[in-house]
């Protein structure tokens, strides 16, 4: 599905495959889990809230509180493994992932370590190495100083957060580019997104992203020193960081050095990429298995459990879009990784009766253009039964394709059906064979009998300035399309 | 009266509390004049009264008869320290379900029992609020970590305590007090707001003067609770012990645990075995068995149990609660200061060897491999099982020794747990009764059997018990 | 053996601060403890896999209904650093004071 195709921007990857390097990019996903309640607490998880009002004494750490795990958290990340088509593990163990850190409250993060939750799978075409369970750390914020004369800067500890489910995705690395990247983490998320277990948004953090970036020679099966790149948080910046990273490291290759083990930060406002941990500074997390938790078994009944919630995939649905519906690859892929397009459509297509599926697709991303790329179309003043309605105008050629956008406009802006408005506003198409159309196609010949001689001489590009004489004349009523072909029936050479 | 009430057994006391005999305040007030007069700084923290909320104690189990709770118990509301600085003034807003548990069967909360800081010693000369006495002689050590709930009991300042065990906690201090004290199977009771040491074998248990109060007390500590994952539903209910014999019983002397080589010391040698004697004469058949991997248990133990700590106690940080040093420093610094201000020196000793035993490129050297030892133990045990019924050992290889006598040499302090930890390792139920002096000292007899066998475990110790006659009192006058 | 920075190193990653004298005295000690130790290495545990419950069951789920937290009062009652709604800490990161 995501073959590597060439870059359109960023010269560097160009004169990279010259060069015969290629960049190799795994990524590490942390997911937030939808559940009510945190992974090892009854604690509600809300966000935005005031300051450590969601917290008990397994969240906080308080000595002598004990975890006990979320069952719908496990279900989810099994979901997620059977979506992958992973191995999801009958028997798996938490371990404790051992660091100091003012979010982390036991000093340890209780997660998944060499027996995880599952294994193996791939999405598109990414292989998946391991989906695990965890639990996420409280929120840190800094103050500022100010008012302090002696001593360091101050940070505030949030519990509100401690203990939300996370899920690790870990791939294996099979990205090239920064662009697959992006658009693997794009059918990550519809995926995510259509099996409800997570709100998979990146700017509020419930989805983040790492990435291991090294480059090799191209054809090499070794893979070169990777470095580890820290939570991007869009897809943006994602994009963007690959891309410094890859430059930093193919500059780094060429001068002829080699790449350091090391975690970097990206930052977008500078794109300057700087370290976080040296090779030497790694942590030593000694992980080893929670005494707290017995090994997490997954039995049928949960598996079942699991196995049915998942709902048709962006993936499978892609391929139903191309398949059965006729779609082309790209807008299928378009539709169906953001779900609500791809529900949108669907409804469009029940409610239409003439107009092919592929025609009814196009109006899509001319909708989203007009509401914003962020709105869901369900929600806006486009009734799918009045987007159906506008392909069916303009399929029956009672509506030019340039009028029917301009009835979309107006709809996006107040609503209604798409026929009253075109009346109402004038649109509706001149009918091409009560003699006005014909009779408009003379005068743009008339007035211009240049272009009338060069398009009998079969030069086609001459046709233009007669078609936009009607199209003007007409307020781009007519139908381009009809108005070419009476040009042309007129200066056929007979 | 006061002097003949606390006479009574607890299982005594809330009979006739019961009875309508005996005013549970009464009893209470007793019993709190004489812990809050503590002389062996077996208490950290003694009620005023009991709390309001406990039911009507006529009408309750355990019959409003107070009981005494290790400091590592949190208890909401009342501080709640472990025996450690860090946490000094700690008072947690929350209680443990075991403390819980006791208290709506009727058992209020009589005080907070000095203990080893984080439960890490054989001596209680770890806290960090004072070593605790043993009331046998001042001089001496009353054992540990359990050593104030295990002095209290013994001295008469309560009539029943409860403590922790992970290595041998609760079982060594009533050996050297000479009392009874009793180590569940590992997940009978729930270890929700016990102050963990280390997790895999911690677990809450009685100290008590006899085989039926530890019953009376277990029987309403026990049972599964749903915020204590590791905890299980205990298979049957616990009953009061009655045996006056020992016939079908058949008892095993594992020869790795008895024996001089052990270290065992010859005085208690002698009291265990007129105790084999007698249960000889109750109609025990007793054999020699072996664990041939019990010798290995104390290293595997000194491995697992620091590296879970080192874990376990990575929570006090000085960022939520209990102390803090150089706020004002970089984060670094905090952190560090305030963990080296706040442990002791055996705590941080085992905070270190257990972070090395983790650490990378040493855990299948050490941690691994001490995991797998216990998984020989265990198998040893088990094979044991099939032939024996349950096994005898002495509790400790040594009576009560003088205070500083082996705070030098931390070996000769570990070497206290040897004959507790294998059944720790394994998880398995062990109960020490007093089986008699030693040049004047008591002298601890440890029964074990397989997990779950608690009700055959009190029989038999009730049995024996009886057949010692032992009578504690001289210790409480 | 464990020699001075490798007790140095342990102390750093559990976040205690040793003086000299405790360091000699740790870096002792600890060696003295683990010769004892070690002589489990002797043992042949080849194919005894490691025991890290001794119960043999799983891992009980809890089903997904939120209790009652804590009132953000009592949460903050012990805090060293109370700041706002929060606990004030040095920020990580932040140079040395
Ligand atoms: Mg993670
Ligand atoms: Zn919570």
């Amino acid at each position: 599905m995501t073959e590597a195709r060439p870059v359109v921007e960023g010269a560097n990857h160009t004169v990279a495959a010259a060069d015969g390097y290629e960049p190799v990019i795994g990524l590490e996903i942390h997911v937030q889990l939808s559940t009510r309640t945190k992974m090892f607490c009854g604690c509600e998880i809300r966000f935005g809230e005031r300051p450590n009002t969601h917290t008990c004494p397994v969240c906080l750490g308080l000595p002598g509180a004990l975890p006990v795990v979320n069952e719908r958290a496990v279900i989810f990340a099994a979901m997620i493994g059977l979506a992958f088509g992973s191995d999801v593990a009958r028997r798996s163990l938490f371990h404790r992932k051992n660091y100091f850190y003012p979010d982390s409250p036991k000093g340890y993060q209780i997660s998944q370590y060499d027996e995880p939750l599952c294994r193996g799978g791939r999405l598109g075409d990414v292989r998946i190495h391991r989906v695990h369970l965890e639990e996420d750390a409280a929120k840190l914020e800094h103050i500022s100083a100010s008012g302090r004369i002696h001593g360091s800067e101050r940070s505030v500890v949030d519990f509100n957060r401690c203990g939300t489910p996370l899920v690790e995705i870990v791939t294996e690395p099979d990205l090239r580019t920064p662009e697959q990247a992006r658009e693997w983490l794009t059918l990550l998320r519809a995926t995510l997104r259509a099996l409800g277990v997570s709100d998979v948004d990146m700017s509020q953090g419930s989805l983040r992203v790492d990435a291991n970036v090294s480059v090799r020679r191209a054809g090499s099966r070794e893979l070169g020193t990777k470095t580890e790149l820290k939570n991007m948080n869009s897809f943006r910046f994602l994009e963007r960081g690959l891309r410094a990273e890859i430059d930093r490291q193919l500059g780094v290759v060429r001068a002829g050095l080699t790449v350091e083990q090391e975690t970097l930060h990206f930052d977008p406002a500078s794109g300057r990429l700087t370290t976080l941990r040296s090779k030497e500074e790694a942590h030593d997390y000694r992980y080893f298995p929670e005494p707290d938790l017995m090994p997490l078994e997954v039995g049928d009944e949960l598996l079942q459990a699991a196995r049915s919630a998942i709902p048709e995939l962006p993936a499978q649905r892609a391929a139903r879009f191309e398949h059965d519906l006729g779609l082309s690859a790209g807008r299928a892929r378009e539709l169906a990784f953001r779900g609500e397009l791809g529900d949108y459509f669907e409804r469009v297509v029940a409610a239409a009766d003439a107009a092919p599926a592929p025609e009814l697709a196009n109006w899509i991303p001319l909708l989203v253009e007009r509401i914003g790329s962020d709105t869901d179309p369900a929600g806006s003043r486009v009734a799918p039964e009045g987007l159906a309605a506008l392909a069916a105008m303009v399929s029956r050629r009672e509506l030019s394709r340039d009028a029917a956008r301009t009835v979309l406009s107006r709809m996006v802006e107040i609503g209604g059906d798409p026929s009253s408005l075109a009346e109402r506003e004038g649109l509706l198409a001149l009918p091409g064979g009560d003699g006005q159309l014909a009779e408009l196609v003379e005068r743009a010949i008339a007035q211009d009998p240049g272009a009338a001689e060069q398009v009998r001489a079969n030069n086609m590009k001459a046709i233009g300035p007669l078609v936009g004489y009607v199209m003007r004349e007409t307020k781009g009523r007519a139908d381009g399309g009809e108005v070419r072909r009476l040009i042309l029936e007129r200066l056929a050479p007979h | 009266m006061t002097a003949a009430l606390v006479q009574l057994t607890a299982a005594q006391a809330g009979a006739r509390v019961r009875a309508r005999e005996l005013d549970p305040r009464e009893l209470f007030e007793a019993y709190r004049q004489r812990a809050a007069t503590d002389e062996l700084n077996a208490f950290t923290w003694v009620a005023e009264a009991p709390a309001a909320a406990g039911p009507s104690p006529a009408d309750a189990p355990l019959g409003g008869v107070p009981v005494a709770v290790k400091d590592l118990f949190c208890t909401e509301g009342v501080p709640s320290q472990a025996g450690s600085r860090i946490l000094e003034g700690y008072r947690p807003p929350y209680s443990a379900t075991v403390v819980e548990r006791l208290t709506r069967a009727g058992a209020p909360l009589l005080g907070k029992t000095n203990q080893d800081e984080f439960a890490m010693g054989s001596s209680t000369e770890n806290s960090g609020f004072g070593p605790a006495r043993n009331p046998w002689d001042r001089a001496r050590v009353p054992g540990g970590s359990s050593g104030g709930s295990a002095a209290a009991v013994a001295a008469g300042l309560a009539p029943w305590a409860i403590g922790t065990d992970t290595g041998g906690s609760i079982r060594q201090p009533a050996a050297l007090c000479g009392v009874v004290g009793f180590k569940p199977t590992y997940g009978a009771c729930s270890r929700y707001g016990m102050i963990a040491f280390a997790s895999s074998l911690d677990q809450a248990g009685p100290l008590t003067r006899d085989v039926t109060d530890a019953a009376l007390l277990f029987g309403q500590m026990v049972g599964r609770d749903p915020r204590d994952s590791t905890s299980l539903k205990f298979p049957e209910p616990v009953r009061l012990p009655h045996a006056d014999s020992l016939r079908g019983f058949r008892l095993g002397i594992p020869e790795e645990l008895t024996g001089t080589e052990g270290g065992v010391e010859p005085g208690v040698r002698d009291a265990f075995d007129r105790s084999l004697e007698l249960a000889e004469k109750l109609g025990a058949a007793i054999e020699p068995c072996r664990l041939p991997h019990a010798p290995h248990a104390l290293s595997a133990y000194y491995l697992i149990a620091p590296a879970e700590a080192s874990a376990n106690l990575a929570r006090f940080d000085g960022v939520r609660y209990g102390l803090r040093v150089d706020g004002e420093a970089d984060l670094l610094t905090m952190y560090s200061r305030t963990r080296a201000a706040g442990f002791g020196l055996e705590v941080k000793r085992r905070i270190m060897l257990g972070t090395y035993a983790l650490s990378s490129g040493y855990y299948e050297a050490y941690y691994g491999t001490a995991q797998k030892v216990r998984t020989r133990i265990a198998q040893d045990l088990h094979a044991v099982f099939e032939r024996f019924d349950l096994i005898a050992t002495p509790t400790s290889p040594w009576t009560a020794f003088e205070l500083g006598a082996k705070l030098g040499d931390p070996l000769q302090m570990y070497l206290n747990d040897f004959c507790t930890v294998p059944m720790s390792l394994a998880g398995i139920p062990a109960i020490s009764i007093p089986c008699g002096l030693s040049d004047g000292l008591p002298v601890g007899f440890q029964l074990a059997g397989p997990a779950f066998s608690e009700n055959r475990l009190f029989e038999a110790a009730f049995a024996l018990e009886r057949a010692i006659g032992y009578d504690g009192s001289p210790a409480r006058g | 053996m464990l020699d001075r920075d490798q007790v140095l190193h342990v102390a750093r990653l559990a976040r205690l601060e040793l003086s000299g004298e405790e360091l000699e005295r740790m870096a002792s000690e600890l060696s003295h403890v683990l010769d004892h130790i070690e002589k489990i290495s002797e043992l042949d545990l080849s194919d005894v896999p490691p025991t890290s419950h001794v119960v043999d069951a799983a891992t009980p789920l809890r089903r997904d209904e939120p209790e009652p937290c804590l009132p953000r009062e009592v949460v903050l009652a012990g805090a060293p650093e109370p700041v706002g709604d929060g606990f004030g800490v040095p920020s990580p990161g932040a140079a040395p004071a």
